[in-house]
């Protein structure tokens, strides 16, 4: 098509290739766009803040947000497959107060760390169970999950449980530094995570039959691809990110509380759709998801220096996530028109 | 009795009446109701008093979720509802006027209205996401009624308003009339006119309905314009209860149990058939088992594990492979296919 239409152009090659390069990432134009606005809102704080710096706010909007980067990491790959995952918040507060009551009881990390990331895969299978075996909807499917997590929590401990073991601690207290920027294990792990997940995503063939699974279900089967198998699978990767980021929490509090996280699975399906990733399915990026984190952030971050009030984040909050959903429609409806 | 059994509103009922069952086992008191000065006493008044706000958004719900929808915005909308009548009562130099309560009241469902007109537009128009398109509202939602009660717990004291939630008409809490009365008006105009075939024709298809002249855009608004205006009664009758606009606390979690209340009366969450009547079972069912919650002595916080339990059973009851599985376990022989109501005519 683009040859046939090439010659018509003429001298505007230029935007003959700028729209060339847009058809063919147009899965990626959501993800520029977020990176452009995270740009533009860096540049924007840092001429109106003067005390803005931005090697040590980066590094302590990922040092922050090190556990909801984890949770958007699972989380996309759910929306991938188009299910949604309303658990991880709850997953992510049992896995963490229970990590400190054993690890309180005297259970060596090795044993600890391990036996919550079982059993954030656990919750997550036994959902994937209920979607695909019994045909529930991913939505009450991942409701009663959160429930059962959260009321599991509860079970564990009513109150916070200090975390008072060197091996967790460390997790947080220990920063490597370089010109301004830094680093904590937490974050690390949480990089880790993002950089696991992509490359899965983008060179296995796990990862395109998700993105199969996402884009048409009953052509994926058709082709004969694992549709069962992957979305058992996409449901065990965001417990086992949900129990992960229970102990980064855990770590990043110094304590295990089973209120935690309340609210978090909209913030992290917020992230992920800030991100660029559809919720229909079938199209988005783990990077993106990690730029929607830090747009999330740095919201936060830019807030709380102004000194506005609670109520002025979450209605900017609010707006922002149109804008992005308003944006994305919008290219959607374009490339569905181009093809 | 076949056709009994497979009537769809038999399982959420037998479900209600086990609850019921236990709990009369559990404290043979229950089920009485006493008389005092006129008005009923009782764990199930109780009930249906504690159960018209979570009534009313579950009715909404039904209507969103008949389209295909799905709203999560309407805790926050109640939030909303509630500061808004509550500043409007609190601004006045007479609280306790009926005048001003009314003037408070209708704006604050005046707004709920408007808010429900914003998630339809997104919607129905737009074209976004249900869940995406109400969750910006949850999000900001809480924020504005932060903003209208300046961040404050807005409390009054103002009968008439008061009695919105907490008082008596014939014995009968008066927050339970509102409730039926919404069910009947609802009941009426989906059941009595066309309106709840082409809602379900908009949620079987929206494409297909809209290509077959039913006008699916204004449907799918509607749905969400009803939600967003029963959210807002609800948000009254939940601040009228406590007398106080809280931001954060009001309708918190009200929109999954709404959900919960709407799937486990036998509503699909796939759209394109709804049950009122399943909705209200729904909406008694989990009233009941709060309370029981309550009465076992489970600690408060412990109860999201039993509701789990308890939605988990009702979900996989309701699932056909689920069941299937047991029919074919139990009787081999009779083919399901047979009962279909086309089987006679091709015979």
């Amino acid at each position: 098509m683009t040859t046939l239409t090439a010659p018509e152009r003429g001298a505007a090659s230029s935007t003959s290739a700028y729209r060339r390069f847009l058809s063919r990432h147009i899965s990626w134009v959501p993800v520029f766009a977020a990176v452009a606005i995270l740009i533009i809102m860096i540049a924007g704080s840092m001429a109106y803040f003067p005390n803005f710096q931005l090697p040590r706010i980066m590094s302590s909007i990922l040092l922050d947000n090190a556990y909801l980067l984890v949770l958007a990491v699972g989380m996309t790959f759910v929306i991938l497959t188009g299910g949604i995952d309303l658990s991880v918040g709850a997953v992510m507060a049992f896995t963490g107060i229970l990590c400190a009551k054993l690890l309180g009881d005297g259970v060596p990390v090795a044993v600890a760390v391990p036996a919550m990331v079982l059993i954030g895969a656990a919750i997550g299978l036994l959902i994937g169970v209920l979607v695909q075996f019994f045909d529930v909807q991913p939505f009450i499917a991942s409701l009663i999950g959160m429930f059962l997590a959260r009321g599991l929590a509860f079970v564990v401990s009513l109150e916070s449980i200090k975390v008072e073991n060197d091996g967790i601690l460390w997790l947080q207290s220990t920063r490597f530094s370089f010109a301004g920027w830094y680093i904590t294990p937490t974050g690390i792990i949480a990089l880790l995570t993002v950089a696991i997940a992509a490359f899965v995503l983008r060179y296995t063939r796990f990862g395109r039959t998700v993105y199969a699974v996402g884009g048409n279900e009953q052509s994926a089967r058709l082709m004969g691809l694992p549709v069962v198998r992957t979305k058992l699978s996409v449901y065990v990767i965001s417990g086992v990110c949900a129990g992960l980021a229970g102990i980064v929490l855990t770590a990043y509090s110094g304590a295990g509380y089973p209120l935690n996280g309340v609210g978090t699975e909209l913030d992290t399906i917020a992230a992920v759709v800030i991100g660029g990733t559809l919720l229909t399915g079938g199209s988005g990026f783990v990077i993106g998801s990690m730029i929607g984190v830090f747009v999330y952030g740095l919201i936060r971050t830019i807030i709380s220096f102004s000194g506005a009030e609670q109520s002025w984040t979450r209605i900017t909050v609010g707006a922002l996530l149109l804008l992005f959903v308003v944006v994305q429609r919008i290219i959607v409806s374009r490339s569905a028109l181009s093809r | 009795m076949k056709k009994f059994l497979t009537h769809r509103l038999v399982w959420p009922i037998a479900a209600l009446i086990a609850l019921i069952a236990v709990n009369t086992i559990s404290r043979p008191s229950f089920l009485s109701i006493t008389v005092q000065n006129g008005q009923l006493y009782g764990s199930l008044i109780d009930i249906l008093r504690n159960s018209a706000p979570l009534m009313l958004v579950a009715l909404g719900m039904t209507l969103v979720i008949a389209t295909r929808g799905i709203d999560l915005s309407v805790g926050a909308i109640m939030a909303v509802s509630g500061a808004v009548a509550l500043t409007i009562i609190e601004a006045s130099p007479e609280p306790g006027n009926l005048g001003v309560v009314m003037i408070a009241i209708v704006a604050a469902v005046g707004t709920a209205l408007l808010l429900g007109v914003w998630n339809g537009f997104l919607v129905s128009v737009l074209g976004i996401q249900p869940i995406i398109a109400t969750l910006v509202l949850m999000l900001a939602g809480r924020g504005v009624a932060l903003l209208i009660t300046k961040g404050f717990i807005t409390t009054i004291n103002s009968d008439p308003y008061q009695f919105m939630a907490q008082g008596y008409v014939l014995g009968l809490p008066f927050a339970f009339y509102v409730s039926i009365v919404a069910v009947i008006v609802v009941g009426v105009l989906e059941r009595r006119t066309a309106l709840g075939m082409l809602t379900e024709a908009v949620g079987i298809n929206p494409e297909a309905s809209r290509l077959a002249g039913v006008r699916s855009r204004g449907i799918i608004w509607g749905a969400y314009i009803a939600s967003g205006t029963l959210a807002g009664i609800a948000g009254i009758l939940y601040s009228s209860n406590i007398m106080a606009a809280d931001a954060n606390a009001a309708g918190l979690y009200i929109e999954l149990d709404a959900i919960l209340a709407v799937v486990l009366g036998g509503t699909s969450l796939a759209g394109g058939k709804f049950s009122i009547a399943g909705t209200v079972v729904g909406v008694f069912t989990i009233q009941t088992l709060k309370s029981t919650i309550t009465f076992l002595g489970v600690p408060p916080a412990v109860s999201p594990v039993f509701m789990a339990a308890a939605v988990l059973v009702v979900v996989l009851l309701q699932s056909p492979r689920f069941r299937s599985f047991f029919h074919a376990a139990g009787r081999s022989a009779a083919r399901p296919l047979t009962r279909r109501p086309d089987a006679k005519v091709l015979s």
